[in-house]
């Protein structure tokens, strides 16, 4: 074994797999180090899961080879992968939930004692060893449905040390975790590497790849089209690389002009499941022509606020005008009435119907009435006319009006409900975590479609976790803390740093809300 | 009541259980790897008729006890090629043999066939002379035994074994399991057939331990009150069992107002204990038990 393949931990050359219709990995080679972190960067569909499933035993290639510690090796299925200690953390976790994590962690690779029976001890001892050794705290007698998916992750990747993986593959392992439990991550991940497991990480985030990576290889098309370094790239050159043309990471926009009121909340209050109030008391105002962002760490109420609005959650207190008609507790047909527009958090649960047909899914909002329904009976001619036009106007990639909406990649699910909520004429435009899990491609879509409709008059409130893409996009951002809006503040003048403090519940007592320039200030003195 | 009456009620009791522990024994094996079972009465249906044949044909008990194992087995088997092989509706797949037990054994009944006896209890020495406690629980037939251990051993493999962790993982996370390298297929055949066995020992007990002889339709609804006792029992052997008991308590109670005699009401109400209990239990209590997860898809891999 010479020097130079010995230090590679996997190799792959010339792969190339082909589904029916799509040429999903075309030649590509791919090369990870002993102890590096290699960020495999690519849209969605360029090929990088396919890949890794080569890689890991799930698809044999069509062509190409895999190297393991310099050795070529054949990958029937991922038993062959764990064996040559490939491990594999999935995008949606394959934990059994009514288990343990030590169940969870032994299942498959058990320690037994005589007949069979499991040596529970053992397995829990295992389990707190590698915890220990990787930093990853985490107890093995808990059930695993009850855990943090911060946590159900870690139980991923403990599973796959335990069979001696030194090669990990994580499949976008932040698109479910909080920047904090991302954060978190990333020291875990710095922590294996420095103890000698090679990592590839799965991403489509640009600002994590710059943040935990030594290495980075762009996919795009099924092609391997660069290799670069962090030290060596920006957001910019990144995502231009993945997309395969200057990405606009910023939107342009003009100032706005806002015009009369069109949403007004007075005094809201809302409780959850639990009977917690948390929406307390909520007042704001959206007017036409501007953007008015939401900014908050998850769970502070902003969900429940969006879901009174939107009439799928009663009113506990107060209410709110559309365009001056007053609603407490409207059902979700009255708004859609009112001319609001709904893009919900959640787009496969409440923004479309899985196994409907993207024509069926595009008339959701007004199937009811003329000219998709007459008298009684669906007219299929006229649904399916009205969602060519809008695959059309907003680039829906979809095999044909008859697909499932299901099987749209996650970019496109959402491209088809913005599509079927802002293609007839709105007053007001709700957005809950519009680009959530998106590709560069479709956020920058997305995004485009926002400031067009209220450059178009449109009053929109844009609630978003990403601190990022309200300072892009809102005009005003309010901050929502605790069921409350701690400030209000204009977009221009609100630093990073301010924000982040304000979402954090940190406040001057001396300050009122919405005066901009006097939190600011107190802000900026802390 | 007095200590005879008592003691009669009691093994009573543990007698009328035993089919049915067994049958929530049987639908246990079948339900934690993901497959329904609707099937334990056609399964104990055929094998009662099975065992009760190959009694009256060689007169070899324990032979026949084997016969019905296997026959149970095997329309197991049945369900698990229609709904794991061909991705059958387990319901269906499941209604499908309870129909066909119906049918075979009713048309091949010979009426007027004797046999050569029945499995007879057996006393276990010293533990028999406790006083009632003697009587109820070690003067009873093999099978009746049989049924008690297996619901500890079920306990043991279910939820100490590398098997049964295998099993729970199969029946409510599958696509997991198959990533860690176990067959799913494989585990979802092999248990269903064993589901299949212990319907069958529990056919064996109608015919070869309690009554001695085959009639048409004899299971009587045991094997859906089996599945009633696993789901009440919140598909765990203990649950099962316990639920078992309560069903053999109300049979037994039943049948002893019925033998009593001084009782005014029509003893087709008193004969509805059971069945009435069943629709209480299932209807009032069942509501927070969880099903395994996976139960009712057929497996596919990607």
């Amino acid at each position: 074994m010479n020097a130079q393949t010995g230090e590679l931990a996997l190799q792959a050359k010339g792969i190339t797999k082909r589904f029916p219709g799509v040429l999903a990995n075309d030649n590509v080679d791919l090369t990870l180090r002993r102890g590096e972190i290699l960020a495999l960067l690519g849209e969605n569909g360029a090929g990088k899961s396919t890949l890794m499933n080569v890689v890991y035993g799930l698809y044999r290639p069509d062509e190409g080879e895999v190297f393991v510690k310099g050795r070529r090796v054949r990958l029937e299925n991922p038993r062959d992968a764990i064996a040559l200690g490939i491990g594999m953390v999935h995008q949606h976790f394959q934990l059994v939930p009514v288990m343990t994590v030590a169940e969870n962690v032994i299942l498959g690779a058990e320690v037994t004692r005589a007949g069979g029976i499991l040596d529970q001890r053992a397995a829990a001892k295992s389990v707190g060893e590698l915890s220990r050794q990787y930093g990853l705290e985490v107890d093995p007698t808990a059930t695993v449905g009850e855990l943090p998916v911060g946590t159900q992750q870690r139980v991923e990747i403990i599973k796959a040390l335990y069979r001696h993986a030194d090669v990990l593959i994580l499949d976008e392992p932040t698109a479910v975790l909080t920047p904090q439990e991302a954060q978190e991550l990333f020291r875990i991940m710095r922590d294996l590497a420095e103890q000698g497991v090679s990592i590839i990480f799965i991403t489509h985030k640009l600002k994590e790849v710059l943040a935990v990576a030594d290495r980075i290889m762009v996919m795009r098309a099924g092609q391997m089209v660069g290799e670069t370094t962090p030290e060596q790239s920006t957001e910019q050159s990144l995502a231009s690389m993945m997309v395969g043309r200057e990405v606009l990471l910023r939107v342009e926009k003009q100032p706005a002009s806002p015009g009369e009121p069109v949403l007004q909340v007075e005094q809201l209050v809302a409780f959850d499941e639990r009977h917690h109030r948390v929406v307390d008391g909520v007042s704001f105002e959206v007017r036409a022509g501007e953007v008015l962002g939401i900014a908050g760490v998850q769970g502070n109420g902003q969900t429940e606020l969006v879901e009174v609005l939107t009439g799928l959650r009663p009113a506990a207190g107060g209410g709110f005008q559309i365009d001056g008609k007053a609603f407490r507790k409207p059902t979700p047909r009255q708004v859609t009435g009112a001319g609001a527009a709904h893009i919900p958090e959640n787009r496969q649960r409440y923004g479309m119907v899985l196994p409907y047909t993207v024509a069926e899914n595009m008339v959701l909002n007004r199937y009811y009435r003329a000219p998709f329904t007459r008298t009684l009976v669906l007219d299929h001619r006229a649904i399916k006319s009205h969602a060519a036009a809008l695959v059309q106007e907003f680039d829906v990639r979809t095999p044909s009006l008859d697909t499932p909406g299901g099987n749209l990649s996650g970019g496109n699910q959402q491209k088809m409900v913005v599509a079927r909520e802002i293609g007839r004429p709105v007053r007001l435009l709700i957005a809950a975590q519009p680009t959530r899990g998106l590709d560069v491609g479709s956020i920058e879509f997305i995004h485009r479609r926002i400031v067009e409709q209220r450059d178009a008059g449109v009053a929109v409130l844009l609630v978003s976790a990403e601190l990022d893409e309200i300072r892009l996009l809102a005009d005003r951002i309010a901050v929502m803390y605790k069921g409350r809006i701690l400030a209000t503040v204009s977009a221009q003048a609100a630093t990073r740093e301010q924000l982040g403090l304000l979402m954090a519940g940190i406040k001057d007592k001396s300050e009122s809300a919405g005066e901009s320039d006097d939190a600011d200030r107190a802000l900026a003195a802390l | 009541m007095n200590s005879l009456v008592l003691i009669a009620v009691l093994r009573s009791t543990l007698r009328q259980s035993t089919p049915i522990t067994l049958g929530a024994l049987s639908g246990l094996f079948c339900e934690r790897v993901g497959v329904i079972n609707i099937a334990i009465e056609g399964m104990m249906l055929t094998a009662a008729y099975m065992g009760y044949m190959t009694n009256v044909w060689t007169g070899n008990l324990i032979l026949a006890v084997i016969v019905a194992v296997l026959s149970g087995g095997l329309m197991a088997l049945l369900h698990a090629w229609l709904s794991i092989h061909f991705k059958v509706d387990q319901i269906i797949s499941g209604t499908v043999i309870n129909i066909l037990a119906v049918g075979l054994t009713g048309y091949f009944y010979q009426p007027g066939t004797v046999t050569k006896g029945k499995l007879q209890s057996v006393a276990v020495p010293v533990l028999t002379d406790i006083p009632i406690i003697g009587d109820v629980f070690f003067d009873n037939g093999p099978l009746t035994y049989a049924a008690v251990v297996l619901v500890f051993a079920v306990n043991i493999i279910l939820f100490r074994t590398r098997w049964g962790l295998r099993m729970r993982a199969v029946g409510e996370h599958p696509r997991a399991a198959d990533t860690l390298g176990i067959n799913v297929f494989a585990m979802r055949y092999i248990n269903v057939v064993i589901g299949g066995m212990l319907a069958g020992l529990g056919g064996a007990y109608l015919t070869l331990e309690a009554v001695g002889s085959f009639e048409r339709l004899m299971t009587n609804g045991r094997g859906f009150i089996s599945l009633a006792a696993m789901i009440f029992g919140k598909w765990t052997p203990f649950g099962g069992w316990a639920a078992a008991l309560l069903f053999g308590a109300a049979n037994a109670v039943q049948t002893q107002i019925q033998f009593s005699g001084d009782v005014t009401i029509p003893h087709q109400f008193i004969g509805m204990l059971p069945y009435v209990l069943t629709v209480i239990v299932l209807a009032g209590f069942v509501g927070r038990a969880r099903p395994p997860a996976a139960i009712g898809r057929p497996y596919e891999t990607e």
